[in-house]
């Protein structure tokens, strides 16, 4: 029986109520009286050197405020990246400057070059077009093997080459990994493109910044993913504002897919102007500005292979990678490629010996960080894409080949560095299997074939790492953060409560998940919980939300408070009720004495902890709040097997979702629901990524696809009803709700098994061809047939 | 969007009138000329709306049996109104952007805007319409003169659109799936005295009648009749979304899936 | 500065407005009325969609005084005064057909718009009617669902809790 209430119910989420009748409260419908516009000169060539601004025109036109350019940020710091990557030889990466407005030189396009405030945004934008801007236009390096080339222009004149890092893991095993190549029976190579993507939520970035002079105290509000984290960047590292004067708030974020983790100039900016300008300073990203100004996903160019023995076991792996980083190294952009991607190599399978190298590489586009997976969609894109290869090659069937090389005993130690500690590969397949109705495929073929269409089929594999991350281990290999998260949990005298959660909830459903967690550990109803999250001024120090890290880290916080506050309630209401602490139970909201109908309510006892007339004050202190924090020990490991059915129009090329299956493993889970419409948005993204969307600069460094117009939203036509089932359940071994974390799964797992059943749709077409780059287009695809 | 002044007109004269101030332009739907203000590449002083004159709405059949169908017409009305006289035209207008914007934008504002991918322009060019302003009547074929270039003149406005109604018509776009405007489409349209095929989305020059095919199509009308033949893919337009050698390809397939759709 | 006049959710509202103001400007900064969101500049993400005069618009693509004397509505007014959720906004919550809510006020007023003309409309026909609205959340799923939830259809057989 479902459950109706607690962990594992399908909850309603209490947040809709207000999102269904428009009175959320997202940043841009926040205005602060006086308030000021902020527009952004930025850019339009991709690389140049900045050799004035004149600003005088600017400067006299109605309602400007002040104009600022990047001679006003010299004394202030750059813009922070917040992970140092070590390579090979061992040396730090090269890591550039990163001003808040452009200095001396523009490096891409969309890059801000000077700020102007005004009492109104088309007042700005009047003056912002008066700006006599002079560039000296220099050529771009757009790709990225071209700029790794001896003599290639450099993105930045302060640092050696454009070789942001060369990462070698893990090195030792090179040699190791080469030899077994040598001695393989078979060798399968594979070389293809993992697409540049933009995040794009439906909320464009927005900026609001407030100043209090009489108290000095600053105010951000922020579309992010993790408040807390940007205070700390901005007030530390750029504009050296103590974090006891800075407040950042960001209230309803519409949406973020990592794209709004990272600190963006826009933030720093609008904090300063506003007390340059002793007025609240307001910055709303038009669509086309988010394009250029938004980090960016994505983007490797990579060359796998695998060594298999003469029974198909694989031998070695080994990997050569291309890592876009653009223009300059947004927050966390150094850590995608290599330890959110190298770590996964592995994959489901058992290959003892494994290599990856990534070069990171500066170009003269938008920097690129983390969408939604970060790394590992690419690490999952590769494997399964080369796994489907070698099978084709050595004429197995692919489930067979994947099957025969699964992990099946946890914990596993990869030897790309991280320990599994559960999963089960084959119950994920087994039931992917039944939901794919391989058995029916046939049948459907022949009906699409009836029609003049091809039908293919399509698996893959995946793992992924989420639940970032023990802090000790992320400290070693280069975060500059910690990666716990904290929880506050405030009982009220009359017993609801408040949690005050470091995550941050854009869309994931916490205030209702959350919600149910801490009611079901007191037994007490759903709607007595209140979770509070996204303002510095109302938690404890937080890391925010990204990594599907929510439940597994900030829901482990939260539990541990909670785990406090039963604790010290119940030496309340041993005390009440006249007997020891060891006697006393709770269940359903009330605490009992074991054995006896003595029992007192959770009411009587929060009561008496703000009301302590009859209290053990000698023992405790009055009231009822308990703060935890939590550091994961391990990463989690989420995996599963998804499937795909094509059908492919030969004239045109054009392919459509038939069927969708994923069956995952998410361990433990809190809300069905909610966790079945988070996968359901990550395979719309992973279909989008192998379908529709694609980033594209031309060769000068301009974005091609720099509006909807020319960037393919997936929308409700392009998909399918999907079928996705998360009853296989290994839970986590190391977190105290024994959950995994679901939010990426979908974006992960999907694009292999899409372009894998296309390619079989052309082999069913008498076209054999071995690989197709993603998004998989009509001009593409039909190219690839016609070719 | 530069700051202007918007006129409401309630009928042609005052419109045009209106449009006699400096630097002014017409605003039908908006649906494209808004977003291209938003971009700032537009400066008007003056927009004139014709959204408020009725002379310019409506469908209806006129002495000659055309499907007359006003400047101002919105593209729901249009999916509505011509689905009994000319259900082909009437699907073209039902699949046009998304319903927002059909209840915003106008036959006259497609007919005039003249986007090399826009939809209306097929059906015009393949119906052999003639397009009437407040000045004049002009045959389609001499309406239409490439990527957003048209026989109108400073301050003339397209007022109404007639179609001769076909034996037999049907539009087959293949779409862009960023924008969902036709990446090639096909219009073809059967008369009495011949089949008129009309390509959007394709070429360089913007709407174009493919006359080989017409050709063919008029000897015998079969679409198996069409394989082989072919158009040159260097004058096609090559993007991120297709090379000309793919848009030229898919002139043959969209048409022929017209032709074959009207039992040909 | 031009006068409008209108009647936005049952209510006369009127504001001093520049030609340039657009319908969804004047909703969020003259009258408060945030609901209806802004996503896109070029008239495709639909976040905007209210109805004027009945039938759905973009209210970013249409200047305020072109709804000069029309009927407005928008998200704000679809609940009953006393907050009751009306049928496609209780099929939402129920279905999950919405997560971080921005592109919502949107998806359910083109939802209202589609079932007011098409009260039984077919799964393909939902898809292709939502082409003007984006969500990034939600991969359409459970809006699909939702929608031909509030539209009186059994959605128990479509996959998911």
């Amino acid at each position: 029986m479902p459950k109706d209430s607690g962990i594992g119910a399908s909850s309603k989420r209490r947040e809709d109520i207000r999102f269904l009748t428009g009175s959320g409260n997202y940043t841009d419908d926040i205005n602060i009286r006086g308030q000021a516009h902020v527009y952004f000169l930025r850019s339009d060539v991709a690389h140049g050197t900045l050799k004035g601004i004149d600003t005088s025109a600017a400067e006299a036109m109605d309602g400007v405020v002040r104009i600022f350019t990047g001679a006003d940020f010299e004394a202030v710091g750059g813009m922070p990246c917040g992970w140092q990557v070590t390579d090979r030889h061992g040396q730090p990466m090269l890591e550039p400057k990163h001003p808040i407005l452009a200095h001396g030189k523009v490096r891409h396009v969309g890059e801000p070059i000077a700020a102007v405030v005004a009492d109104t945004l088309e007042q700005a934008r009047d003056a912002a077009e008066a700006l006599v801007v002079d560039i000296d236009e220099l050529p771009a390096v757009i790709d990225m093997k071209e700029a790794v080339r001896d003599g290639a222009t450099k993105v930045h004149d302060d640092i050696a080459s454009n070789l942001c890092y060369d990462w070698g893991f893990v090195e030792e095993n090179k040699d190791a990994v080469n030899k077994a190549f040598e001695e393989a029976a078979h060798v399968t190579t594979l070389e293809l493109v993992n697409n540049r993507l933009v995040a794009n939520p439906m909320e464009p970035r927005v900026a609001v910044g407030d100043y209090a002079r009489g108290t000095d105290e600053h105010t951000l509000y922020t579309t992010s993913q993790n408040p807390h984290v940007i205070r700390l960047l901005m007030g530390a590292f750029v504009l050296g504002i103590p974090e006891h004067k800075l407040r950042v708030v960001a209230p309803d974020v519409g949406g973020g897919f990592g794209t709004k983790i990272f600190h963006y100039q826009e933030e720093a900016f609008c904090t300063f102007a506003a007390k340059a300008c002793n007025r609240a300073v307001k910055w709303t990203s038009s669509r086309s500005e988010a394009f250029l100004s938004d980090a960016h996903g994505r983007d490797h160019v990579t060359k796998i292979e695998l060594a298999l023995d003469k029974d198909n076991n694989f031998a070695a792996l080994r990997t050569d990678t291309y890592a876009n980083m653009g223009a300059y190294l947004s927050t966390f952009a150094p850590s995608v490629p290599t330890w959110l991607h190298g770590t996964l190599m592995a994959g489901n399978y058992k290959t003892p010996l494994i290599y990856v190298n990534v070069k990171a590489v500066f170009t003269n586009t938008v920097p690129v960080d983390a969408y939604r997976g970060a790394g590992r969609p690419e690490a999952t894109y590769q494997l399964e894409r080369l796994v489907d290869k070698a099978a084709h090659e050595l004429g197995v069937d692919p489930i067979a080949l994947r099957r025969q090389n699964f992990i099946t005993e946890f914990p596993y130690a990869t030897p790309v560095a991280v320990e599994y500690d559960t999963g089960d590969y084959h119950a994920t397949m087994d039931k992917l299997e039944e939901m794919a109705d391989i058995a029916g495929f046939a049948a459907r073929r022949r009906e699409s074939e009836a029609k003049g269409k091809l039908r293919g089929f399509g698996v893959n594999c995946y793992i992924e790492a989420c639940g970032i991350a023990p802090s000790n281990l992320v400290g070693q290999l280069g975060a500059r953060a910690g990666l716990y998260e904290s929880a506050t949990v405030r009982v009220n005298a009359t017993g609801g409560l408040v949690v005050m959660t470091g995550s941050h909830s854009h869309g994931q459903g916490h205030e209702t998940s959350f919600a149910q967690v801490v009611a079901e550990m007191i037994g007490i109803d759903e709607n007595m919980v209140e979770i509070v999250h996204g303002d510095t001024a109302r938690g404890p120090m937080g890391m925010g939300t990204y990594g599907s890290r929510s439940i597994a880290v900030g829901g482990s916080a939260m539990v541990r408070a909670t785990e406090k506050i039963i604790a010290k309630a119940k030496k309340i209401a041993s005390h009440l009720l006249e007997a020891s602490e060891s006697d006393i139970e709770l269940k359903d909201g009330a605490f009992s004495v074991a054995g006896t109908d003595k029992s007192v309510a959770w009411g009587d006892v929060t009561l008496a902890a703000y009301v302590p007339h009859n209290y053990p004050l000698d023992d405790i202190e009055p009231g009822l709040e308990e703060t935890a924090f939590y550091d994961p020990s391990n990463f989690t490991y989420p995996s599963g097997a998804y499937a795909c059915e094509v059908e492919l129009d030969p004239e045109t090329g054009h392919v459509s979702i038939e069927r969708f299956s994923a069956a995952d493993d998410f361990g433990n889970i809190i809300n069905p629901m909610i966790v079945t419409g988070q996968v359901h948005g990550g395979l719309a993204q992973g279909i989008g990524q192998a379908l529709l969307e694609n980033c594209v600069y031309d060769a000068e460094g301009q974005l091609l696809s720099a509006s909807y117009m020319d960037y393919a939203m997936p929308r409700a036509s392009d998909l399918p009803f999907y079928d996705v089932d998360h009853s296989c359940q290994t839970p986590c071994t190391h977190n105290p709700l024994g959950v995994k974390g679901c939010g990426e799964a979908g974006a992960i797992g999907s694009p292999p098994a899409v372009v894998n059943a296309v390619l079989d749709a052309m082999r069913s077409g008498g076209k054999n061809v071995s690989h197709i780059d993603m998004p998989v287009t009509p001009s593409r695809v039909w190219a690839a047939m016609n070719g | 969007m530069y700051n202007f002044e918007i006129e409401k007109p309630a009928t042609i004269a005052d419109a045009v009138k209106a449009l006699g101030r400096d630097e002014a332009q017409p605003l039908s739907g908006g649906q494209t000329l808004i977003p291209t203000l938003k971009a700032r590449l537009a400066a008007p002083s003056v927009l004139v709306s014709l959204h408020g004159i009725d002379e310019m709405k409506g469908v209806c059949l006129d002495d000659d049996g055309r499907l007359c169908i006003g400047g101002a017409t919105i593209h729901s009305v249009v999916a509505k109104e011509a689905q009994a006289h000319y259900p082909a035209l009437a699907g073209l207008a039902a699949r046009i952007g998304d319903p927002a914007v059909r209840n915003r934008g106008t036959i006259g504002g497609s007919v005039a805007n003249n986007d090399p991918s826009a939809c209306y322009p097929a059906a015009v060019l393949a119906s052999g319409a003639t397009v009437v302003t407040n000045k004049r009547e002009i045959a389609a074929d001499d309406y239409f003169q490439g990527m957003f270039a048209t026989a109108l003149e400073e301050g003339e406005i397209v007022t109404e659109v007639k179609f001769p109604i076909p034996q037999s018509a049907h539009y087959e776009k293949h779409i862009q799936p960023a924008s969902r405007f036709p990446l090639v489409a096909a219009f073809v349209a059967k008369y009495a005295d011949g089949v008129r095929v009309a390509i959007t989305g394709a070429s360089e020059d913007g709407v174009f009648r493919w006359t080989e095919a017409e050709e063919m199509l008029s000897n015998s009308f079969a679409a198996d009749g069409l394989k082989g033949l072919t158009v040159d893919g260097s004058g096609m337009i090559s993007d991120l979304h297709g090379s000309g050698e793919y848009r030229a390809h898919l002139v043959g397939v969209m048409t022929r899936r017209a032709v074959a759709a009207m039992g040909g | 500065m031009t006068k409008v006049t209108m009647t936005v959710n049952g209510k006369s509202a009127s504001g001093d407005v520049e030609g340039r103001t657009l319908l969804v400007e004047f909703l969020r900064e003259n009258l408060g009325l945030t609901g209806t969101h802004v996503g896109c500049d070029t008239s495709q993400c639909g976040a905007c969609v209210v109805h004027v005069d009945g039938e759905a618009v973009k209210a970013c693509t249409m200047f305020a005084v072109e709804a000069q004397g029309a009927e407005v509505a928008t998200i704000e007014g679809q609940a009953a005064p006393d907050g009751t959720l009306n049928t496609i906004q209780q099929a939402f919550q129920d279905h999950h057909g919405l997560q971080c809510g921005f592109c919502t006020p949107g998806m359910v007023m083109s939802a209202a718009a589609l079932l007011k003309d098409n009260p039984k409309p077919t799964e393909a026909e939902i898809r292709h009617y939502l082409d003007g609205n984006i969500c990034r959340c939600t991969g359409y799923h459970n809006i699909v669902k939702a929608i031909m939830a509030a539209s009186g259809q059994d959605v128990s057989r479509i996959a998911a809790e």
